[in-house]
């Protein structure tokens, strides 16, 4: 037991159950708060793989592409989180399922 | 067994535990709390693979700023409502995590077949993320991808604030088309 190391793959079988319960999270969750940190889940998972992967490779562009992604994040959640609010001032309520008004 | 595996078991059984709880909570803020857990705990994986600055940036702007955002969001809301009481479509739920489970399995099976098994010649393999070579490479190749970053977030930014001016959102109601068609416009002039 003592050659058992923490390789790249591990931290990218990690990275990818959490996406996936990211992902399981925004299908069976109705409240848009919760599936936006759901979103939120899978783009750090995806932050994750681009770190190890970079460390890996010997190349520094993963940690490079996190703080990108990072970036991308925090404007979604600003524009998103202003959506919610102004939703929910209109019709008090979080849930999307009781979002139907431009059901056909 | 060395002391980075026992690191790794510990904050990933912390961080699994952590995204379980933020899905599966009735309450949005202990789901927001799960999140955190597992935000630390992906911060701590960071910092294992060499990118310090990268864990500072995670912590400042995820736990910081993001998740204080989506409390204060939440605590708007209102925290009593406990959203989705039961599951009106009744396949949605076993279909759900049914998908998830093919997903993962098939993301598992991909990956190690194709996920890097040694390290390459690309790279000499300076990757300790410090600051330093953070910032050469930030201000040197990725320069121009930098910089349109202002663009995205000033857009963000106009776009919060205009989301914020123009209150109705006008989503009319089918059963009352005139009750709320008067338009905010003219109120929301210059303030």
């Amino acid at each position: 037991m003592s050659d058992l190391v923490v390789t790249p793959g591990w931290y990218m079988a990690l990275a990818a159950v959490l996406f996936v319960i990211g992902a399981s999270g925004l299908l069976l969750r109705r409240n848009a708060l919760v599936m936006f940190m759901a979103i939120e889940l899978m783009l750090n998972s995806v932050n994750l793989t681009f770190v190890a992967a970079g460390r890996e490779l010997g190349i520094l562009e993963g940690q490079i592409s996190t703080l990108f992604v990072m970036v991308v994040a925090a404007a979604e959640v600003t524009v998103g989180l202003a959506i919610i609010i102004a939703v929910f001032r209109k019709r008090s309520t979080a849930s999307v399922d009781m979002l139907a008004g431009m059901q056909g | 067994m060395s002391v980075e595996v026992i690191v790794f078991v510990i904050f990933g059984a912390a961080a699994i535990a952590g995204a379980v709880a933020m899905v599966a909570a009735r309450n949005p803020v202990y789901s927001a709390m799960g999140l955190l857990l597992t935000m630390f705990s992906i911060a701590v994986f960071f910092v294992m693979n060499d990118a310090h600055f990268v864990a500072a940036v995670h912590i400042l702007i995820y736990a910081g700023a993001i998740m204080t955002l989506f409390l204060f969001v939440i605590m708007l809301i209102g925290v009593d409502r406990t959203m989705d009481p039961d599951e009106p479509l009744p396949l949605q739920r076993p279909l759900g995590i049914g998908l998830s489970g093919a997903f993962l399995f098939l993301i598992l099976v991909a990956g190690r077949t194709a996920w890097v098994t040694g390290r390459s010649d690309l790279g000499a393999g300076d990757t300790n993320g410090t600051i330093e070579n953070i910032s050469d490479q930030l201000f040197g190749t990725w320069m121009l991808p930098f910089l349109s970053t202002i663009f995205l977030l000033t857009i963000a930014a106009v776009g919060t604030i205009a989301l914020a001016q123009f209150r109705a959102v006008t989503l009319v109601e089918p059963d009352h088309p005139e009750a709320d068609v008067t338009p905010d416009a003219e109120e929301v002039t210059v303030r």
